[in-house]
């Protein structure tokens, strides 16, 4: 007999086996897919992995692809440890690149470029994500639904921005006009694309951890998640905090739209997020919210975007494989995360 | 201004209110059942798009219409079922559940999509549901063309929220319904299984989140098209809300967004050039956000809802 019990702790080791386990059941669960399109598993796997991790140039193109959502899983790890439902990286990344792009567009030295454009992708983002703070706060809007339509009402100004006044008036292609060459983050390997917002990611990991772990506003933000009437009960002001860290939270999904126009696209187009946003959610969850833990989860989710492009073009199988696999990987990751709250015991069948 | 409202009260305009209103009826009365037992499903926007897919597929495929809507509401109950088992049967949270539902669903129907169909330069389409005009009530002056001479799924659409109202207020299955969303441990102990219950609440509602599907890509766009859900299913969940959880005042949340996105497209259209379309299109969205803003300070939630139920725990 096999029974369920509740348990009381977890051993450390479970931050690392619990996402691998998930992971390894998504790859096991999506070969499937791989077998019905007609194609070999193991050669398609592996197609995937030299293809994104298999040498050094590869290496550095899934760290480029990883760094907005290193971001967006910051973001929504912040988030989610308040339980506010912040389902709107995708907006407020979107806000964060076009704020960027406006500043980098005005000649001026390029440090004081990049760092302006830093403090207006963030504080767009932070201006996005107060929206659906405020209102939950104020007027008791459910977050999640705000956040979410709000990332369309973003998605359509940005389109207005991009057919309208920042229209490329030669080509007559809706894309905003580049950012100045000053402007553009160096490049810190000759002959790759790894920019200078690539090393910020991952800075801002061990950053925003130290943040969560050892400050005031770390412990409130994590109190309000766990236990809101405790934090009441203790004098903490929850909807401050709620505030506080919506803030926080939009400013870092911001910095990833920064990265992108400054280090990437050098400008703003229609699709310049292809949904990180979403996948910041899959990545914090993989990381269990925890900072430190959005850095390989962000570079696993990176390395299966770029690896399904070329797996694609070996195989014929559909790059559309990697969103099949981040929609596993998150649903996979939750049912481990039941092993955290029980664990399967053997009992003597006791009459 | 006097364009815009001599366009309002046209029969066009009528019928573009019911056709919008078609589907998102189906996906609010969906995600009401859903949620009336307990269960938000953030799976809808997903589910919507699976749905869409699999019933363009088998139409395409087979050639029939009807076996198309059967695919789409299979599909949407099956990922229904996919989310209740997450969520009920083991309890997880149902917000995180609901975009994994949607991540899966929506990377599921783009992948099989591409797979079946290809890439091909103009995507493939089919010769989608006519409309079927009902004697005698479609000679009724403006209300007869704008609302009885529409398609069957519209008036499956219309049929469905009194339906849902009897269900829900009149059956003992609707009673358990809303006492596993209400009041689970009350529930279990009158003899109503909180599990079965809240299982068959959010299949049901997967269903007709299929159905949802079913009319975009079969009746509004007779095409499968990526962008082919845009958002419909988040409104949904808003309607859910502004229509406090009651399948006529959903149902009637529906029309009066309806009633906006037509009026914008109408605005679109009529040539108030100066400013940009997207700024229309955005209006239904910011009218949902407004709208969710002076409600909810009233509305109330089924108690239970977002609250897994374990037997053993009290």
């Amino acid at each position: 007999m096999f029974r369920l019990e509740a348990r009381t702790s977890t051993p450390a080791w479970f931050n690392l086996a619990l996402p691998l386990l998930a992971i390894g059941t998504t790859l096991v669960l999506c070969s499937g897919l791989i077998a019905l399109a007609g194609a070999g598993v193991i050669e398609a796997y592996g197609v995937m992995f030299s293809a994104s991790l298999g040498d050094s140039y590869a290496i550095t193109e899934t760290l480029v692809r990883a760094t907005p959502m290193i971001f967006t899983g910051l973001a929504v790890a912040v988030a989610f440890r308040a339980k506010f439902w912040n389902i709107g990286a995708e907006g407020q990344l979107l806000a964060g690149a076009v704020a960027s792009c406006a500043v980098g567009a005005i000649p001026m030295p390029g440090p004081l470029a990049m760092l302006l454009m830093a403090v207006a992708g963030a504080a767009a983002g932070a201006a996005v994500a107060l929206v659906p703070a405020t209102l939950r706060v104020k007027f008791r809007v459910d977050d999640v639904v705000s956040s979410l339509l709000l990332n369309s009402v973003i998605f359509y100004a940005l389109m207005a921005l991009i057919e309208g006044p920042w229209k490329d008036s030669f080509s007559g292609y809706p894309i905003s006009p580049p950012i100045e060459d000053s402007a553009n983050f160096p490049v810190l390997l000759e002959g790759t694309r790894l920019h200078l917002g690539v090393v910020a990611a991952f800075l801002a990991s061990p950053l925003i951890w130290f943040l969560i772990v050892r400050t005031t506003l770390g412990f409130r933000i994590r109190v309000i998640g766990e236990n809101p009437e405790a934090a009441r009960y203790g004098g903490i002001h929850v909807e401050r905090v709620l505030i506080s860290t919506a803030l926080l939270s939009g400013a870092l999904a911001g910095l990833a739209g920064v990265g992108e126009v400054g280090g990437v696209h050098f400008q703003v187009m229609s699709d310049i997020s292809p949904g990180y946003g979403y996948s910041g959610i899959v990545v914090a969850m993989l990381a269990r919210l925890n900072p430190l833990g959005v850095v390989p989860a962000a570079i696993f989710l990176a390395a299966v975007m770029t690896g399904a492009e070329a797996m694609s073009r070996a195989t014929g199988v559909p790059a559309f494989l990697s969103d099949v696999i981040q929609g596993t990987a998150l649903l996979a990751m939750l049912v481990a995360l039941l092993f955290t709250a029980y664990r399967i015991r053997r009992v003597g069948t006791a009459k | 201004m006097s364009v815009v409202f001599e366009q309002i009260f046209q029969v066009g305009f009528l019928a573009a209110i019911i056709r919008i209103a078609t589907p998102l009826a189906f996906a609010t009365l969906g995600e009401m059942f859903s949620e009336r037992a307990g269960v938000l499903n953030l799976g809808i926007e997903g589910i919507m798009l699976l749905s869409a897919m699999t019933g363009f597929t088998a139409t395409s495929l087979s050639g029939s219409l009807w076996l198309g809507v059967l695919a789409a509401v299979l599909t949407g109950a099956l990922m229904g079922g996919v989310h209740a088992l997450f969520t009920v049967a083991l309890g997880l949270s149902q917000h995180v559940c609901g975009i994994g539902v949607t991540l899966f669903s929506s990377g599921l129907a783009y992948f099989l999509y591409r797979l079946i169909f290809g890439q091909q330069s103009v995507p493939p389409s089919i010769k989608g549901f006519e409309t079927l005009p009902i004697p005698v009530l479609s000679d009724i002056p403006v209300l007869g063309p704008a609302v009885f001479n529409q398609f069957s799924l519209v008036y499956m659409a219309i049929l469905a929220v009194p339906l849902a109202a009897f269900v829900l207020y009149r059956t003992p299955w609707g009673l358990s319904v809303r006492m596993v969303g209400e009041n689970p441990r009350a529930a279990d102990s009158a003899g109503v299984s909180v599990i079965a219950t809240r299982f068959q609440a959010v299949i049901l509602g997967g269903a007709l989140m299929g159905l949802a599907g079913a009319f975009l890509s079969m009746v509004q766009f007779n095409a499968f098209t990526f962008g082919l859900v845009s958002g419909r299913g988040w409104v949904a969940i808003a309607l859910v809300v502004f229509g406090r959880w009651d399948p006529w005042r959903s149902a009637g949340a529906a029309l009066l967004f309806a009633f906006v996105d037509a009026l914008q497209l109408r605005m679109q259209a009529s040539g108030l050039g100066h400013i940009p379309y997207e700024a229309f299109l955005m209006l239904p969205f910011i009218f949902t956000i407004v709208a969710m803003a002076v409600m909810s300070r009233n509305a109330v939630a089924p108690s239970a809802l977002l609250k897994p139920f374990r037997r053993e725990e009290r």
